[in-house]
């Protein structure tokens, strides 16, 4: 063993370092500071004010939604002891004695100190009003405070917010959630003033109105009033009027905590915060501040914690003695990006428009609401602009406002909605910031992907850290890399997964070739690691069309995507729908009576789909069987509403009743989906049949539709709605029912067989070499000698469907799995509720108290299982 | 041994089901004494995990109903709602560091106990004591 061969160099006396405040900012400056190769030369002290080391002030509101106060801790386990850190909780610094060099405690401990960090923060500002602390008054900055506030509200009632900023905002949320009646005064005439303008501020006041919350601006709070038992009982507002409320939480702002450096004669602000340079050094070379207590080198006190790390890495570089030229502070961007009560909201640069000669360009559409605006200088340059309703451009926006470059598209498709405007031909400049929490400019990120060989976005994070912050440039992070990816010519990857490097298509060869049947043996001998979510229900759909079995049986039930591993369609609440098929829209009065009355004794949510069918909506896992077994009582099947499946053939009446009609539309569609239905796919496949060309079933969007002519059928394939809508080619004219359908048989197996996993027809057609002409080559012409092997899969597959739900229902063991709880059969999901709206249900919201589902009386509390 | 796996709450153990009813590749969600909700997994190899059953994005309590899988050989399950991706063993979420919400993208991890039945014990890393 060599250990110890070398000693090392005998150490220079260590020199002592206090840090005073240990918070986010001062957490990260520790982390700066051992990373240098200097920081050996200090021995560290911590006194901290709080009970417990730094934890995440920014995400403190997840505290009342069960987040630990361990889970919220941002030192690493381990990380203080391991550097040597003595940290020293409970015990604040009291005075600073800086000739001498000493730190003195509260209780009563003299610290020396060969350099002196301050991180204190800042305090919650309380205006003095009368009342202002009576029992029921709070602020929030603290895991104390937010523990308060959750013991206090369990017997309120009604709370109210002094503050309609973005921590008052903040705070609103949280009573709310707490179940309390939540008012927000705010003294300013509208909502989030520092960030957003009046039309932005109207439209986020209507949105946090919608949460139930009652919003007072323009409002200021003349005193706190209190009942016999001293608690707080309401509030006076500057107008006379009076709130009732048994809670009050200030939000009011903050004051940065300078008084340690007032006492001992430091320079501080005109409105407070400790004064520093660009190395946020204060007027003694020994003492540094940085975060939320300091006042940077550009008379800005900030109050984010982006501008506070970027302090905290200045800081300590200073001390470690490697300052890099560009290692200074001199401001920063105060950009935001929020989710708030679930409303969106950013502002980024000008945001006002203060700028000489700046113009506006707003689009607002209350209906949908979103509020955009631009602030764009009179030489054409983007200053900044705020965004409420819908943030999505932010990530490209902000870098664009930043970059300073003029515009080079006009402002006004900036802020249309992507459907209406056009993406613009504006770059933004390489050092524009992508990620403001870690200062990653867009040069660094591409330098990330050309450089270092990162393809994804968890390694340009892992790499960059851009993206470990707030999160919200994540998108346009994903944005960039595969821009570079592409422009880098390595070619869109196109395996699979990390589990299989191949295409979709080849693994359905692989699986035809080698009979394989089931995915274990797939992956263990063709792939690697476990699979995922990507490429198992790619499996399990190759699987399906190659093979018979039941989607659920054995392995196979662990492929199935989100909606095939329950048959039906999962909902926001995580309750399901159930789509009863009519096949080609045709139904019966006594067929709609049965639907009818399934839902109205499950008290189901009804709607018409936009696929000529009924949905069923708010079925809970445990009833899914119990709705299946109705309809097949009643004579229907369940439809596949999900899937990569087959999903409708809509009809239009045709020639039976229309006056214009050539041909039985109906009858055709209806022999259509019943031949199609469960067909697993690469992506969902729909269909319609129009009795004539006035085409009022819309065959033409979709995959394949087909549309009557006086002497036969027109096959149309590769027709789209949707997100990228696409008119479908026609593939042949006037065809016989029979020559009709065997076509439409080989058109199917062809794509199943060689499309890429979720490509529709209509990217499909458009990818396939020779388009489609060598599509009709192979359907009509047999160019490949493949069509009697397609005829053969279709064949296959028309004589093997079952019923799928039916299936479930007569086998006790599949049937075991559509419980809420494995422990618990026969428990509803407590978490599953509703609200009433419009005379039926529907989810209730986060803050919502809804009401879960009474159990269905008709339909009784159990099963009979029955093998027909 | 009885061959039933249990999770623990910080106070009570709650049966979950007997390990060979866990369906390898799968979950099942169990409520709890406390009236938590768990999801609880057995993965190919036999290994048992519990997380909870909420998933952070969404707020729906469907984790359990999510697809088992790996990333870089760690064990995962992604969530059947907007598909992201937790790493098993620690309950983080890989795709995303936070929630819509602002609170951290973690799943807590549940201690679990029993399981080797006659049939297969559960192999890997996954059961632990608490
Ligand atoms: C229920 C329904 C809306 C309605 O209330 O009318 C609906 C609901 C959904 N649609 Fe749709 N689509 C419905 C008709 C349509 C139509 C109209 C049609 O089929 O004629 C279209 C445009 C036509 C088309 O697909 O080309 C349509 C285009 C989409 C798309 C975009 C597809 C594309 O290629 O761009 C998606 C997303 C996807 O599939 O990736 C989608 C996805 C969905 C999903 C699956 C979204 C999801 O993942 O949860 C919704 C689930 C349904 C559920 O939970 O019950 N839905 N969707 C309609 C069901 C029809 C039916 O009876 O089966
Ligand atoms: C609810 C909430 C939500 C927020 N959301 C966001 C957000 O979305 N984005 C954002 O950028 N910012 C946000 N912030 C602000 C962010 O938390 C602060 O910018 C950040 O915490 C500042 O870090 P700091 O270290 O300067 O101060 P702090 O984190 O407050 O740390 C200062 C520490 O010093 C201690 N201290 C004070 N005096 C002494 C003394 N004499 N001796 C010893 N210790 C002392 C204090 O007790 C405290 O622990 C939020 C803040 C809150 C409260
Ligand atoms: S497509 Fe033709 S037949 Fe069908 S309803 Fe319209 S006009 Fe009548
Ligand atoms: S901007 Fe916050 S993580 Fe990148």
């Amino acid at each position: 063993m060599t250990r110890h061969a070398t000693l090392p160099p005998p150490p220079r006396r260590a020199r002592d370092l206090v840090l005073v405040g240990h918070g986010m900012v001062g957490q990260r400056f520790l982390e700066a500071l051992v990373d240098q190769p200097g920081a050996a030369a200090w021995r560290i002290t911590v006194l901290a004010e709080e009970p417990r080391p730094a934890y995440d002030r920014v995400h403190l509101t997840s505290w009342f939604a069960g987040t630990g106060a361990e889970e919220l801790a941002l030192a690493a386990p381990g990380f203080l002891a391991d550097h040597g850190i003595d940290l020293r909780l409970g015990d604040p610094a009291a005075a600073i004695d800086r000739a001498a060099r000493t730190v003195t405690t509260a209780s009563g401990r003299v610290l020396a100190y060969d350099a002196l960090v301050l991180a204190t923060g800042s305090s919650p500002f309380v205006p003095p009003v009368p009342g202002h602390d009576a029992a029921g008054c709070h602020v929030y900055r603290t895991l104390e405070d937010v523990e308060a506030i959750s013991a206090d509200a369990r017997r309120a009632r009604t709370g109210a917010v002094v503050g309609g900023g973005l921590l008052g905002l903040e705070a609103a949320g949280a009573l709310t959630a707490l179940g309390l009646e939540t008012h927000v005064v705010e003294f300013a005439p509208r909502l989030m003033a520092l960030q957003v303008d009046e039309g932005g501020g109207r439209l986020l006041r209507r949105k946090v109105e919608e949460l139930g919350v009652r919003v007072h601006t323009g409002a200021a709070t003349e005193a706190v009033l209190t009942g016999e038992d001293g608690r707080v009982s309401g509030m006076v507002l500057a107008d006379g009027r009076e709130l009732r409320t048994d809670l009050v939480v200030f939000s009011a702002g903050v004051r940065p905590r300078d008084e340690l450096a007032r006492g001992s004669g430091l320079a501080v602000g005109e409105r407070g915060g400790v004064a520093v340079d660009e190395h946020c050094r204060t007027s003694d070379p020994c003492v540094y501040a940085i975060g939320e207590c300091a006042r940077a080198a550009d008379g800005r006190v900030y109050g984010l914690v982006a501008p506070g790390y970027a302090m905290a890495e200045t800081a300590a570089r200073a001390l470690a003695g490697t300052p890099g030229e560009r290692d200074v502070f001199t401001g920063a961007d105060t950009s935001t990006q929020l989710k708030l009560l679930g409303v969106e909201v950013a502002s980024f640069g000008d945001a006002h428009g203060a700028a000489e000669g700046a113009l506006d360009v707003v689009y607002s559409d209350s209906r949908s609401g979103v509020y955009k605006k631009l602030v764009v200088g009179g030489d054409g340059r983007l200053l900044g602009g705020v965004l409420v309703g819908d943030t999505e451009s932010y990530g490209r926006l902000r870098p664009l406002a930043a970059g300073g470059e003029p515009l080079r598209t006009p402002p006004e498709q900036l802020v249309l909605p992507a459907a209406l405007g056009s993406a613009g031909a504006d770059v933004p400049p390489e050092d524009a910031v992508v990620c403001s929490c870690h200062n990653v400019s867009r040069g660094r990120v591409r330098e990330a992907v050309r450089e270092q060989g990162c393809v994804t976005v968890p390694e340009v994070r892992k790499c960059t850290r851009a993206g470990t912050g707030c999160g919200s440039c994540v998108p346009a992070l994903g944005a960039l890399v595969a821009e570079e990816l592409e422009a880098g010519g390595a070619g869109v990857d196109t395996r699979l997964c990390e589990h299989f490097a191949h295409t979709r298509a080849e693994l359905y060869e692989i699986v035809r070739i080698t009979g394989i049947t089931s995915f274990s043996a797939l992956v263990d001998g063709h792939g690697t690691g476990e699979g995922c979510e990507v490429c198992k229900p790619v499996v399990a759909s190759i699987l399906a069309g190659l093979d018979d079995g039941h989607v659920l049986d054995g392995e196979r039930a662990a492929l199935q995507d989100t909606n095939d591993h329950v048959l039906a369609n999962l909902q926001r609440n995580g309750s399901y729908s159930v789509v009863p098929r009519v096949p080609g829209g045709e139904i019966t009065p006594a067929g709609l009576i049965a639907i009818g009355e399934i839902a109205r004794d499950f008290g189901l949510y009804t709607k018409i789909t936009g696929g000529q069918r009924i949905d069923l909506l708010g079925v809970a896992v445990d009833q899914l069987p119990l709705v299946w077994r109705r309809l097949v009582d009643a004579g229907f099947e369940s439809g596949h509403a999900y899937g990569k499946s087959l999903r409708t053939v809509k009809s239009c009446v045709g020639e039976t009743w229309c006056r214009y009609g050539v041909q039985d539309s109906v009858g055709l569609a209806i022999e259509l989906e019943l031949r199609y239905r469960g067909l697993r796919s690469p992506h969902k496949l729909k269909s319609a049949v129009s009795g004539c060309a006035r085409e009022c079933a819309e065959a033409r969007g979709k995959d394949f539709g087909i549309i009557a002519t006086s002497s036969g059928w027109n096959l149309y394939v590769g027709g789209n709605g949707g997100t990228t809508p696409r008119h479908a080619d026609l593939l042949a004219a006037d065809l016989d029912r029979e020559t009709l359908i065997r076509t439409i048989d080989r058109f199917l197996m062809y794509y199943i067989r060689t499309a890429d996993r979720l490509e529709r027809t209509s990217a499909w057609l458009e990818r396939v070499e020779g388009g489609l002409d060598h599509v009709r080559a192979v359907v009509m012409d047999d160019a490949l000698g493949i069509c009697a092997e397609l005829d053969a899969l279709m064949e296959r597959h028309v004589d093997g469907y079952r019923d799928e739900w039916r299936a479930v229902l007569e086998d006790p063991e599949r049937l075991r799995r559509f419980a809420s709880f494995v422990n618990a059969p026969g428990t509803p999901d407590p978490a599953v509720t509703f609200v009433p709206e419009r005379g039926q249900i529907r989810p209730a919201r986060p803050g919502e108290r809804g009401l879960a589902r009474t159990p269905a009386l008709v339909a009784g509390p159990g099963l009979e299982v029955r093998t027909a | 041994m009885t061959g039933d796996v249990e999770v623990f709450d910080g106070a009570n153990w709650t049966r979950i089901c007997a390990y060979r009813d866990l369906t390898p590749g799968r979950g099942v969600a169990v409520l709890t004494a406390s009236g938590d909700q768990v999801a609880v997994f057995r993965d190919r190899a036999g290994a048992v995990y519990a997380v909870d059953n909420r998933d952070p994005f969404s707020g729906a309590h469907v984790i359990s109903r999510g697809i088992l899988g790996s990333r870089d050989g760690a064990p995962t399950v992604a969530s059947p709602m907007y598909k992201h991706v937790f790493d098993l063993r620690d309950g983080r979420c890989v795709d995303e560091d936070t929630a819509p919400d602002g609170t951290p993208a973690v799943l807590r991890v549940w201690p679990l106990r029993g399981g080797a039945g006659a049939a297969a014990p559960p192999a890997g890393g996954g059961v632990r004591e608490p």
